[in-house]
């Protein structure tokens, strides 16, 4: 065993045993224990959970590469903005509100707000968007186990999975909002001491992020050199139109994924939520700001110390993950000398990944630091499954299980149905992590319009607009729902490789989905059944923190269903 | 709160979110992508400016937007009396 394989095990163990430490403290035993951690987190934990639910396997390892190394420099920008700028709308169009209205899920708004029908779409999207999202999150761990500790990728997978389901079968939203504060922690450490490192290596100055203004004019330089784009320059490759939509797609995405928005749940009151929001967002921007620096740096030292060196002369880090397959040298002119250039006649291919990972290698840093690398990328990815298998969890037992099959079940009941559905779904997610469907990177991306396109508007009309009535959000929904996918399915490149309408990209549609979603809902709206007096006045009341008759009574359950949405709305009910 | 109360207040909401909004299109969609060739002229911490808008600017401004957010509603709850935060947590 390597020094670095030592140091690695040596982090993964002692983290591993902190989160199920951790775990065994915060056990539960109700269900809003278990779905919402009895809504009894303080504010900035709950922003760190928030964080460490959010930054998934793919922030933490790939997004420094994309952004470096998958065009000139400028166009992964809508990375950066999108995935942050989410959360200001989360933060005043959303949070807020939804911790008043007190309920457990996002279909549980849906359903609450509007119908039945609604409610049974929004499962439906919530389980389809988690599970992809899952499935990512799975392989990720098996890869860090693969290239950190040399064991099989299937062997990660299933460590990783047993680990999830101690403590969250266990715990439930509780035991994995705490877990996901020391994740954060673990995950935020490993990742910007190797950037802090790299940045006084290469500028002298210990902060990355005023770093990377010393070495971008270089940086500038060296890709002219070679026949690239300059790294600050904009539109070279996604043009303006595109980079609108999908910086547009991603942060209305963003803002309506289910498992994010159900973390406001989780907190203490209105004001709680607010704070969260904010704490969530600072410990969000501390690696999304560190992330453009460090992938400027090692684009940097990777042209400076590799383009025209001969291959014998290569430092070692090429050699080593060469050899793992992250990067790989065709030496098409056949003079045994690495050279580099713009994207036709480059003889280098460099895996995003490697960028995070290699980075305290290329900055020979010692291995404990490589090995807390590692525990960081296990940290981010098993706190963002972990959250997204409880949105399928707590999806399956409330939104199905308990409103739909068996609205009697007893608490004990509720509970043991949802550790059943967290246990599935986490053999699910395993199976998946091992034979990812091929797709699953693409799909991904494609989730956040879907979402932008499905949730966002209806959830902002639900609050803001006391008239927008259950039809109109269902066939909202379904109209933007319906667009995206048609439209993504018929530009993307496994299924049709069409240029589209205008050229836009199929990860900028949702933007289009979302526009025609809010259109086709605020329309409808005017010409169907307004909502009951009780729901707008539900609605009016939500506006409001502090404590309110009405909300109070809705939150316990207490309301009668005709009240909140008339007398014929649903057959099956009235038999309660 | 009475009804004319409940009205001042929401539209004093209303009214912060806006001009937050405001901003928030403004250096994302402005400044980090419809302007930033002309910001790309000026430079901040040696980047160009247009450039540091898309990638650490607007994230900065992000966390400043929800910090004025949280700041000014604290402030609004208080004028307009209110108070029992901390006892309304309830979930069904």
């Amino acid at each position: 065993m390597s020094d670095l394989q030592l140091w690695t095990l040596v982090f993964v163990a002692i983290t591993f045993s902190l989160y199920i430490y951790i775990a065994y403290r915060s056990r539960v035993s109700t269900t809003s224990g278990f779905y919402v951690a009895g809504g009894g987190i303080p504010a900035p934990a709950n922003g760190a959970a928030v964080a460490a639910d959010w930054m998934s396997a793919a922030s933490f390892i790939s997004m420094a590469g994309i952004v470096a190394f998958s065009q000139n420099g400028y166009a992964g920008s809508v990375y950066l903005m999108g995935w942050t700028g989410g959360y200001v709308l989360l933060a005043l169009l959303l949070a807020p509100y939804l911790r008043k209205f007190g309920k457990y899920t996002v279909p549980d708004f849906v359903g609450d707000r509007y119908s039945e029908s609604a409610r049974m779409v929004a499962v439906v999207c919530a389980i389809v968007v988690s599970f992809v999202y899952v499935a990512g999150q799975m392989s990720g761990v098996g890869v860090v186990f693969q290239r950190f500790l040399g064991v099989d990728t299937t062997v990660g997978v299933i460590i990783g999975m047993v680990i999830v389901f101690f403590y969250a079968v266990l715990g439930g939203m509780k035991g994995i909002t705490w877990t996901q504060v020391a994740q954060y922690t673990v995950l935020i450490i490993a990742y910007l001491i190797p950037a802090v490192a790299i940045s006084v290596q290469l500028t002298g100055i210990p902060v990355p992020q005023i770093g990377f203004g010393q070495i971008l004019e270089e940086l500038n330089g060296l890709q002219e050199d070679l026949g690239i784009a300059a790294y600050t320059e904009a539109f070279t490759q996604t043009n303006m139109l595109n980079m609108i939509l999908i910086t547009g797609a991603l942060m209305f995405g963003t803002a309506g994924l289910p498992h994010v928005i159900v973390r406001f749940y989780t907190a203490r009151s209105v004001r709680a939520a607010r704070y969260s929001a904010l704490w969530a967002l600072f410990f969000i921007s501390l690696l999304y700001t560190t992330a453009p620096a460090i992938g400027a740096f090692s684009k940097f030292n990777v042209i400076e110390q590799l383009n025209g060196t001969p291959v014998a002369d290569a430092p070692s880090w090429f050699e080593s993950w060469s050899s793992v397959g992250l990067i790989t040298h065709t030496d098409t002119n056949g003079d045994g000398v690495i050279n580099m250039g713009a994207a036709d006649v480059t003889e280098l291919a460099i895996n995003n990944d490697i960028v995070v990972l290699a980075t305290p290698e290329i900055a020979g840093l010692p291995a404990p630091i490589v090995g807390l690398v590692a525990a960081g990328g296990l940290a981010a990815a098993l706190s963002t499954a972990s959250g997204l298998l409880l949105v399928i969890s707590s999806s399956v037992a409330n939104d199905v299980y308990y409103k739909k099959i068996n609205p009697r079940a007893d608490e004990k009941r509720q509970l043991l149905v949802g550790r059943i559905a967290m246990a599935g779904a986490i053999v699910v997610a395993g199976y998946l992590g091992i034979n990812p469907p091929g797709f699953v990177a693409q799909v991904v991306a494609l989730a956040f319009g879907l979402a932008a396109a499905s949730f966002f508007p209806i959830l902002v009309l639900g609050i803001f607009w006391k008239k927008c009535t259950a039809k109109g959000a269902t066939a909202g929904m379904a109209a933007g729902l319906a667009t995206t996918l048609a439209y993504q399915l018929w530009t993307i490149d496994i299924y049709g490789n069409s240029d589209g309408i205008f050229g836009i990209q199929e990860t900028g549609f949702g933007t289009i989905g979302m526009l025609i979603n809010f259109a086709v809902t605020i329309v409808v709206s005017q010409f169907t059944e307004k909502p009951t007096p009780v729901m707008q006045q539900l609605v009016e009341d939500v506006r409001y923190p502090g404590k309110t008759e009405l909300v109070a009574a809705h939150a316990s359950g207490e309301l009668a269903e005709e009240e909140l949405h008339g007398e014929t709305h649903h057959g099956e009910h009235e038999a309660r | 709160m009475d009804p004319t109360q409940r009205r001042a207040y929401w539209r004093r909401n209303l009214r912060l979110m806006a001009v937050l909004l405001t901003i928030w299109a403004l250096v994302s969609f402005g400044a980090g992508i419809i302007f930033v060739d002309a910001l790309n002229n000026f430079s901040i911490f040696s980047v160009p400016l247009g450039f540091w808008f898309a990638q650490q600017g607007s994230i900065v401004v992000f966390v400043l937007l929800i910090a004025v957010y949280v700041w000014r509603m604290d402030r609004l709850d208080k004028e307009f009396g209110i108070t029992e935060y901390e006892q309304e947590v309830h979930h069904s």
